[in-house]
């Protein structure tokens, strides 16, 4: 089965993130990086997000126009920061690689429809 | 009126009712681990064995009881899945896995139980899937056990089941690693049981024969794992409780407090069978919860009366339950046992540390008003009783509570 990993980050998180040092940092994305290579076999593609204040969301229930605002969808303490496709046998497959995922604190697993 | 509860309590006999929820109980999860093998598709054997539940209620109680009621319920189930079958495109596939070898059935209704418990499930639908699936309760008995309609009863296993084939719930028992978490999952819904049966939380909400289905479905489980240390605890906890049940209430139902029990009425076989498997437990060295609370309710069903309850080694396991669990709930029943050991001063000061946490819980209001009492503030201590009065709904502790706002 085909599940979308969605990586969220709290604002927590992201000032803990802004405030390491530079080596810190980089260790920090060594460790997801060493996670993505490690169950490279199931993932199938993927990609982080720019941050969420590059957002732009279109309303098109709000009348005849499309409504075209700054930011994401929801305003919220928590953000999607990334996603991952991955192919894995069941959604305990997928719920034991994100028992170690060392990234952001938050992740929706989601099956995709086919 | 459901149908199928107008047959159960109709012409059938009083004592046969419950005959007929045990055989059902004995029997439904076996059956729906046989239609699992057969149309390998959770979602169509869980309806089966509701079909054949259903049938059997209507049909039983008039008809007499089979002789051999699995065949029965596996009969009918089977003529059912063969009508689905035969609608299906993939027929074939199906008609190869009814060939498949097949394991040991242990194993099998174990993945029933872990699937039912499957932790991406809500709570409300875990003990909704667990108590129709491998109890074989209709879902009008669960409506009525939770005092919840049964349209909300039916929409959350429904739920429940279109994510189980939708977000591909696994049908089978845990690895190793993952285990010990998942086999929680399982006890807190087995306990919830316990807990709802043997004091709902709702009036008039008719839960006594949740406390059997804890009990029987904490049995399957212990026959299935006799090496998981809290099965086993969670065990003798249920079995301690109701070993005790017939003191809790006076023969005109009302509830009567630990305190003031006749523990003549108490059955001292059970309680000594039910240390037993406790301390066969303790044996593999390997604490939890359910082990714990129950060694708590065994210090109290040895001890001949209040006085001489062995309140400091009370404390203790207390004190062990908050390292492994800590909750306010079980710091405020660690506050009861600390009033004889460190005296009702020293009680008052812990419970008042929990005034926050716990002010809408009736019994914290009701341990204050003890305690008050004890030290000599009537007022507060009657103002303490009327608050916990507002927030029970259970008509056997309101009773009780009443009682001691009038006499104390």
């Amino acid at each position: 089965m085909k599940y979308v990993l969605l990586f969220v980050e709290t604002e927590e998180f992201a000032r803990d993130l802004q405030t390491m040092s530079r080596s810190d940092r980089d260790r920090a994305y060594a460790l997801a990086g060493q996670w993505m290579a490690q169950h490279a076999g199931k993932i199938r593609g993927g990609n982080r997000l720019q941050p969420a204040h590059t957002a732009t969301t279109v309303r098109l229930d709000r009348g005849a126009a499309p409504v075209v605002t700054d930011g994401p969808f929801v305003e919220g303490k928590e953000v999607v920061s990334g996603y991952t496709e991955v192919e894995a046998a069941d959604l305990d497959d997928v719920l034991r690689m994100v028992a170690t995922w060392p990234g952001c604190p938050v992740v929706e697993i989601r099956p995709l429809e086919s | 009126m459901n149908p199928a509860n107008e047959a159960a309590v109709g012409p059938v006999a009083r004592g046969s009712h419950a005959e007929l929820a045990r055989v059902v109980r004995e029997h439904a999860g076996r059956l729906a681990v046989s239609l699992m093998r057969v149309t390998g598709n959770f979602s169509e054997a869980e309806d089966l064995v509701q079909e054949a539940v259903v049938a059997a209620l209507k049909r039983w109680p008039t008809e007499g009881m089979p002789e051999r009621p699995d065949a029965w319920l596996f009969t009918v189930a089977r003529n059912r899945g063969l009508d689905v079958l035969r609608r299906e495109t993939n027929y074939c596939t199906k008609l190869a896995l009814l060939r498949r070898p097949t394991e040991p059935e242990a194993d099998e209704r174990l993945r029933l139980i872990f699937t039912c418990c499957h932790p991406a499930l809500p709570r409300a639908a875990q003990i909704a899937l667990t108590l129709r699936v491998v109890c074989g309760l209709t879902t009008a008995q669960i409506a009525r056990a939770f005092l919840v309609a049964e349209t909300t009863v039916a929409q959350r296993i429904t739920r429940a089941k279109r994510k189980i084939i939708d977000a591909g719930i696994p049908y089978r028992v845990p690895h190793a690693d993952e285990l010990d978490s998942r086999l929680n999952e399982v006890l807190t819904v087995i306990y919830l049981l316990l807990n709802e049966g043997y004091l709902p939380t709702t009036e008039q909400a008719s839960s006594g024969d949740l406390v059997d289905d804890a009990e029987w479905l904490a049995t399957l489980l212990h026959q299935l794992m006799p090496a998981e240390p809290e099965v086993t605890g969670l065990l003798a906890l249920i079995r301690l409780h109701r070993a005790r049940a017939d003191g809790r209430f006076t023969p005109g139902g009302a509830l009567v407090a630990l305190e003031h029990q006749d523990r003549r009425r108490w059955n001292r076989d059970a309680i000594r069978e039910a240390t037993g498997l406790l301390t066969r437990a303790a044996e593999q060295r390997r604490p939890g919860p359910y082990q714990l609370q129950a060694a708590i309710v065994a210090c109290h069903a040895d001890a001949d009366d209040w006085a001489n309850t062995d309140w400091e080694q009370i404390v203790l396991l207390y004190d062990m339950l908050l390292t492994v669990a800590p909750s306010p709930v079980t710091r405020l029943n660690r506050a009861v046992a600390l009033r004889y050991t460190a005296g009702s001063e020293a009680a008052l000061a812990e419970l008042d540390s929990l005034a926050d946490a716990l002010d809408e819980y009736h019994l914290f209001h009701a341990t204050r008003a003890e305690l008050l009492r004890g030290l000599g503030h009537p007022y507060q201590a009657r103002a303490a009783d009327e608050r916990a009065l507002q927030l029970t709904a259970n008509p056997a502790q309101q009773a009780l509570l009443r009682d001691r706002i009038n006499w104390a």
